[in-house]
């Protein structure tokens, strides 16, 4: 049985693992490769390292950073933040990243992702998608969340899919750094608009979270970074949690 | 002992390559059917899509090498469905080695399937020591269904085949190269056959 996926996000800003809440106020949380191995020997099904560097400059370590947990990690990892061309992803995947998002650049154009599945075929491109819901409506936010669109979550969700994207991580910005639980109510309604999976983020702080995200949200993996980085959680307790509950979880 | 990874293009094959480095072994990339032929062993990878990875694989000359090899060739993902008579993907023949046709998942399905399943009724010693319904990571539209050279099974909306064998020739669905512990077990198995 396809199992439900535990995904530990690092956010990375000139080659090191930082976590903000709320995406301000960062606190450093160790090495990369040194947390990503952690990560997968103790059960991790996938790891997502976004980078948030600000500048050029610090985002040159990225493809080295890439190439040092591949040598090391025996499961996939995604790589995103600031990708905007076929040459940056081709660069990536070269490095030995399984899978690419790409946000705020999809966003400003949407052919980017037509090419980039013409090119490296829809299971590495995943359309990271940042909304924030304001008077009861989602509206996508670019670049880390700080610059809002209008353009719809939803109607967004269904163009990704239909240019070809492979997945879709959707994060809210209201339940992001609150641990307060997973934006459960957008993430069914998104996981029934569209075929492709989808990966919850934002609000962890219990493993009931988790649980409800599956349950309640429909997803079909759930990313959580700080809960992870400062042991607040181990992750095969909660595995073994979220499998005695009935969730198909790999142990 | 000689590793080739055949290299047209159309593979992740730096994972593949740290994967087998982690188990001690080093191997070469090439497109050079001598090469190729020279090789102990021979890992056919692929990702991305069908047709036109049968048409890179037709630029590098390769269509009538693979199927000619009698070293033991590992195809995996893609490589595994290229393997196959015919891919519904792109409307694209294969190489014919194994009898079976790549149809794509049901709508009622999320697809791609993403993620950790599950393989059972396990044959062949590609999968010594590997307990049944262990956890391996797919991330695939298009399938082979259960057939004659069946040899894993894994359920997705139904059951098909994860794994298939005939003579020298062995096709995982799964990446063994990403599907941790169990994974490199597998590879070891094949690199050891």
């Amino acid at each position: 049985m396809l199992t439900k996926r535990i995904i530990p996000c690092l956010d990375i800003k000139n080659g090191r693992t930082v976590k903000g809440v709320n995406f301000v106020d960062l606190r450093d949380a160790g090495d990369p490769v040194e947390l990503a191995a952690r990560y997968a020997q103790e059960g991790a099904d996938e790891l997502v390292f976004l980078d948030i560097s600000a500048t050029e400059e610090e985002r040159r370590t990225l493809a080295d950073l890439v190439h040092r947990v591949a040598e090391r990690v025996n499961i996939p990892f995604t790589v995103g933040g600031g990708i905007s061309s076929v040459e940056d992803v081709s660069r990536l995947l070269h490095k030995g990243a399984d899978k690419i998002s790409v946000n705020s650049s999809a966003v400003k154009n949407p052919r980017l992702i037509d090419e980039l599945v013409a090119k490296f075929g829809s299971q590495c491109i995943v359309v990271a998608i940042d909304a924030k819901q304001i008077d009861g409506t989602w509206k996508v936010h670019l670049v880390g969340g700080k610059v809002p669109t209008e353009l719809d979550l939803f109607a967004w969700a269904e163009e990704v899919e239909r240019r070809g994207a492979g997945e879709i991580l959707f994060t809210s910005m209201n339940h992001d750094g609150t641990k307060n639980g997973f934006a459960n109510e957008a993430l069914a309604k998104l996981s029934e608009l569209v075929n492709i999976p989808i990966i919850a983020s934002g609000g962890a702080g219990n493993r009931d979270h988790f649980l409800h995200t599956f349950t309640k949200g429909k997803a079909d993996a759930a990313l959580a970074a700080s809960v992870f980085h400062f042991r607040e959680m181990e992750i095969v307790e909660l595995k073994q949690y979220l499998r005695e509950q009935g969730i198909p979880m790999r142990l | 002992m000689k590793i080739v990874i055949i290299d047209y293009g159309a593979g992740n094959i730096q994972s593949i390559i740290f994967a087998l480095d982690r188990l001690g072994y080093t191997a070469t990339l090439s497109d050079d059917p001598e090469v190729i032929r020279s090789a102990d062993k021979v890992i056919f990878p692929g990702v991305g899509e069908a047709s036109s990875a049968m048409k890179k694989l037709g630029q590098h000359g390769l269509e009538e090498v693979i199927p000619s090899l009698t070293q033991p060739v590992l195809g995996i993902c893609l490589g595994m469905q290229l393997m196959c008579r015919y891919s519904e993907e792109g409307k694209t023949s294969g190489l014919g080695i194994f009898d079976v046709d790549v149809i794509r998942f049901s709508d009622d399905l999320k697809v791609p399937q993403i993620g950790w399943n599950q393989i059972r009724e396990l044959k062949t010693p590609l999968f010594d020591q590997i307990p049944e319904n262990g956890y391996i990571y797919l991330v695939h539209s298009y399938y082979a269904p259960l057939c004659e050279d069946t040899i894993a099974v894994t359920d997705y909306g139904l059951p098909y085949s994860s794994a298939v064998w005939k003579d020298n020739f062995w096709g995982v669905q799964f990446h063994p190269e990403k599907s941790s512990a169990l994974g490199e077990q597998i590879l070891k198995n094949f690199i050891t056959l």
